[in-house]
């Protein structure tokens, strides 16, 4: 177990100074990005103030913030600060960029936990249903479904269940993480929870075709194989194999899956949350962008890159410690 | 003597056949076994010998009814005297009839080697396995490793430990020898020879016809899906003439000791086999009779031969 610990350790080391320069890189690109694009921020900035501001305030404003320095120099007056903590200010929430992206984070980590763990638990299990029975009946209907489910875009789907399930059946709610009316403190977990549902159903539509494709493919190629056969000869019956063999070996490939579609999740969640008024990270970084909120945007993005090189790396991880093909070689 | 004993397994007029779909739509059926016989009795190795393709492992998978969905399987096939439906062979799989497989690929490579040899029967005879495994020669941590950490010789003992533990009365070895050194080798099949001699039936496939040969009781020679002689162990040892079909006696001259000579053209594939006599086509004793109607299966010397001149 001391060679375990010790090749964690070694990857956990390794994808760490990846991250790094992962995000430093991202950083230069966003700031490179954000740049050369037509937005003004200083306008922006203007414009949330609401007071008429003359050529001459504005020259001053320009001045403090760097407006006309060289763009290396802005870039690392910007480096300095984020090494400090300090992400700016939002122009739009006019409260600092941390504070929003801790806060919008947490519901949004709430409905992607949600939709994560439902499109990975439908997934497997569907996609284990349809490698047992593949070419037969189930296994053809559950394909067709996944096709199309897989063709559908979220933020259409998403509409639809809005309309179907909050508008007319009214059986959840058309909007937001909390009821209308209720002050942000007072709404309980319950209710947040029922605001939650149809988005994170919505969202696990996206991922779970793709991962019950996956594994029922895997299965099927497992089923074939020698080791079955072998367990077959032995008499294991098909429930038995798939318990036995089945879930043992799928279980892998099921896992490198569910932690890759962090970034569809985190691209899913953008549509999601605006089309049911979310208030997460994926709405926050949509009206950034439609409001040329640059603190916010770089904030935002360079936050998504953290958090999906993250899922990956935890995938890493868990494969160190799962898989005994890698566990037991220096082990 | 050994005729006068009950059978343990009696395969006659077997033939087994796949649906494939040949254009589109049209099915057509591919026959890989025709006309096959078999008869094992307690006590003794019967050495399956022939080339790829000529239905050797097809026939343990047809004995375990392992084969896929799309086999069709037809003819006489009892197991102590009684027939093996689909029933019964899912019931003495594992229990009655034993499968020793050919490599490492059929043991789950994400399972530990002591519970894969355990099994799926509670409880597990786990006491029992490490007695074998210890007699077997396999060292103390065996059980702990998965099967990609073993070396072949040792996955071979893991593979034939499957099979000592269930007190199987019928074992089929599917090419147990071959990436084995010789010591190996001849270990395996001595421990195949101590379960015949317990009483236990042993059918050995196998490519490897000197070293069956030392071990086995008979040898049963397959050509093309079909049985074409059953001999004497002993009688490969004498040479061509103690051989009773033409095809067992090409495979005896075609040893490497024995000259290493091949004769002229291939085994037919499944799907374009002639008419009448499969080896027909390659025999040089062929006559107009042979490529009409399929030759019956005789009894000469003890052995037996299907061919119409066979001596």
């Amino acid at each position: 177990m001391k060679g375990t610990v010790g090749r964690l350790t070694r990857i956990f080391v390794i994808n760490s100074v990846r991250i790094l320069t992962l995000l430093l890189a991202v950083s230069v690109i966003t700031f490179v990005l954000v740049s050369a694009s037509p937005i003004d921020p200083v306008r922006q900035y203007i414009m949330g103030l609401g007071t008429a501001v003359s050529p001459e305030q504005r020259a001053e404003i320009e001045d403090y913030w760097g407006v006309n320095e060289p763009p290396v120099e802005r870039y690392f007056g910007w480096m300095s600060e984020l090494l400090k903590g300090n992400l700016g200010e939002s122009a739009l929430y006019r409260r600092p960029v941390a504070d929003i992206i801790r806060e919008r984070f947490l519901n949004s980590l709430a409905l992607m936990l949600c939709a994560w763990v439902l499109s990975g638990g439908i997934g497997f299990t569907v996609g284990c249903v349809m490698g047992m029975y593949r070419d037969r009946l189930p296994d053809k209907i559950l394909k067709k479904v996944c096709y199309v489910i897989s063709s559908i875009p979220t933020f259409w789907l998403g509409l639809v269940f809005l309309l179907v399930f909050a508008v007319w059946l009214k059986w959840f709610p058309i909007g937001f993480s909390g009821p209308i009316g209720v002050l942000r403190d007072e709404v309980t977990i319950w209710e947040k929870l029922y605001h939650l549902i149809l988005p994170a159903f919505t969202l696990s539509l996206m991922s779970f075709a793709n991962i019950a494709l996956h594994t029922r493919q895997k299965l099927a190629d497992v089923l074939n194989s020698e080791y079955v056969l072998f367990a077959r000869a032995r008499g294991e019956g098909g429930w038995m194999i798939l318990r036995r063999h089945g879930l043992r070996n799928i279980l892998l490939p099921a896992l490198t899956l569910q932690f890759a579609s962090f970034a569809e999740l985190f691209g899913g969640s953008v549509m999601a949350e605006n089309v049911f008024s979310y208030p997460g990270l994926g709405s926050a970084v949509s009206a950034a962008g439609l409001n040329a909120d640059v603190p916010l945007l770089l904030g935002v993005t360079l936050f998504s890159a953290l958090f999906v090189a993250v899922g990956n790396m935890t995938a890493n991880l868990l494969y160190g410690i799962i898989d005994p093909q890698i566990r037991e070689v220096d082990g | 003597m050994e005729q006068k004993k009950e059978t343990l397994l009696e395969i006659h007029d077997l033939s087994v056949s796949f649906r494939m779909y040949d254009h589109g739509l049209e099915q057509t059926e591919l026959e890989v076994i025709s006309d096959l016989y078999l008869t094992v009795y307690p006590g003794e190795i019967v050495a399956v010998a022939g080339s790829s393709g000529s239905g050797k492992s097809l026939l343990a998978s047809a004995i375990l009814g392992i084969l896929p969905g799309n086999a069709a399987v037809h003819g006489h096939l009892h197991y102590k005297g009684q027939e093996l439906t689909k029933e019964r062979q899912e019931r003495l799989r594992g229990t009655e009839i034993a499968l020793v497989p050919q490599s490492v690929a059929f043991l789950d490579p994400l399972m530990k080697v002591g519970a894969q040899a355990d099994g799926h029967r509670k409880p597990f005879p786990t006491d029992r396995r490490k007695k074998l495994f210890e007699r077997l020669g396999l060292p103390d941590n065996t059980e702990r490793l998965y099967p990609f950490q073993l070396s072949g010789g040792m996955a071979r003992r893991v593979l034939v430990s499957t099979a000592l533990l269930t007190d199987a009365e019928l074992v089929i070895a599917d090419e147990p020898t071959p990436g084995m050194s010789l010591e190996q080798a001849l270990e395996a099949l001595r421990m195949f020879r101590e379960m015949a001699d317990n009483g236990k039936a042993v059918i050995l496939i196998t490519h490897d016809i000197d070293l069956a040969v030392e071990f086995a009781d008979r040898v049963a020679v397959f050509y093309a899906g079909t049985t074409v002689e059953t001999a004497l162990a002993p009688d490969f040892q004498k040479g061509p003439d103690a051989l009773r079909h033409p095809y067992s006696q090409a495979l005896w001259r075609a040893l490497p000791q024995n000259g290493f000579t091949p004769i002229a053209g291939f085994q037919p594939y499944a799907g374009a086999l002639p008419a009448g006599c499969l080896f027909a086509p390659r025999c040089p004793h062929k006559t107009e009779q042979c490529t009409n109607a399929v030759p019956p299966v005789r009894e000469i010397r003890g052995g037996e031969v299907r061919c119409y001149y066979g001596a």
